[in-house]
């Protein structure tokens, strides 16, 4: 069991580092205690589903003809504003690196 | 702790009340636990419009009507995101603002974009401040410091409303929201002490040089949305 939890450690430790998770993520752990002890797992399902309905929107709205950037841009924007509150720092930027394709009208980007 | 001598309905009177608004679930409930966390009573609703029905604004509601109802709890601090769909945070400032009831509450705005121009009309129209989102502790602690200031500026007016804090006795009295909008009386505010720091240097205050270690003082209210955009940088 304590391996588990060693594990467990070492892995959030390496998402810190390798950027996945920023300050923000410590900052929900930090509003976990005993009167909410699975407040992490909760706001994180809801942004995984979340993510996942937005992401089939895009996904949606890139094969229409023409592409309608500003939808999906909004869509982004949600994305980016969800990733930022929950610490998810890599899809934040890259939320923001899709914006400036859309911005663009690229639909390659 | 002195009371104003209001009953409550009911409710802790020591906790305040808050409406946050925000269309994205993850933010209301990151959101909301910040509040709780916070020792603050929360509501939180998924648009402008409900947030006005909540407070009994809405458009079906006549004006005559309005002034009878009551919402089930007493709203000391509405915090809302900017970009909505439907009504923007914005929209939903100016609606409060304008209502004869509800003006005193202090509105607190959020945007995960750091735009100038925008926060600038948001306190203009009378926001207590503009936070940058993602909202953290540090950020729900200085709202909490509105709240007692303002309410002890309206226990000190009339008094029908409902005080939650009526433990403010004496606290930073008569600051009231006027100092977010007008920079240059930060100067004028030194006759009010902060209300939490113990020692209180009342003709020290400088709008420039506010220390962040005391969050209550005017001019620290006033540096807030600014010092945040200076720390958050372009993004």
């Amino acid at each position: 069991m304590d391996q588990l939890q060693r594990k467990l450690r070492d892995y959030e430790a390496a998402m810190f580092q390798q950027g996945f998770l920023d300050d923000q993520f410590s900052q929900l752990q930090k509003l976990q205690d005993d009167s909410s002890p699975d407040f992490v797992i909760e706001v994180m399902t809801m942004f995984f589903d979340d993510s996942e309905k937005l992401l089939n929107n895009i996904s949606r709205a890139l094969e229409q003809i023409p592409v309608n950037f500003k939808q999906i841009d909004a869509y982004v924007h949600q994305q980016k504003g969800s990733s930022a509150s929950v610490g998810a720092a890599r899809v934040k930027n890259i939320c923001a690196t899709f914006r400036s394709f859309c911005e663009a009208q690229n639909r390659d980007g | 702790m002195e009371s104003n001598g209001v009953v409550s309905i009911g409710v802790d009177s020591h906790e305040v009340h808050v409406l946050a608004v925000d269309d994205s679930l993850v933010d209301r409930k990151v959101i909301e636990r910040l509040l709780k966390i916070s020792a603050c009573k929360v509501t939180a609703v998924d648009s402008g419009i409900r947030a006005l029905q909540f407070l009994g604004l809405d458009e079906q509601r006549k004006s005559s009507e309005s002034d009878d109802f009551v919402p089930g709890l007493k709203v000391d601090l509405v915090i809302t995101d900017y970009c909505m769909p439907g009504m923007t945070g914005y929209e939903l400032l100016k609606k409060i603002k304008e209502s004869s009831t509800f003006k005193e509450i202090p509105v607190v705005i959020m945007s995960s974009e750091n735009i100038l121009p925008r926060i600038d009309r948001c306190l203009e129209e009378g926001a207590e401040d503009f936070i940058v989102k993602p909202v953290k502790l540090s950020d729900v602690k200085r709202l909490k410091g509105y709240m007692t200031t303002r309410d002890v500026r309206a226990g000190s007016q009339e008094n029908r409303e409902l005080n939650v804090n009526g433990n403010g006795g004496g606290q930073g009295g008569g600051v009231g929201i006027n100092n977010k909008r007008k920079l240059e009386e930060a100067s004028d505010i030194s006759s009010s002490p902060p209300s939490n720091s113990s020692a209180s240097s009342p003709s020290s205050i400088s709008s420039s040089q506010s220390p962040s270690s005391s969050p209550m003082s005017s001019p620290g209210m006033l540096d807030s949305p600014i010092r945040r955009i200076k720390m958050t940088g372009t993004e």
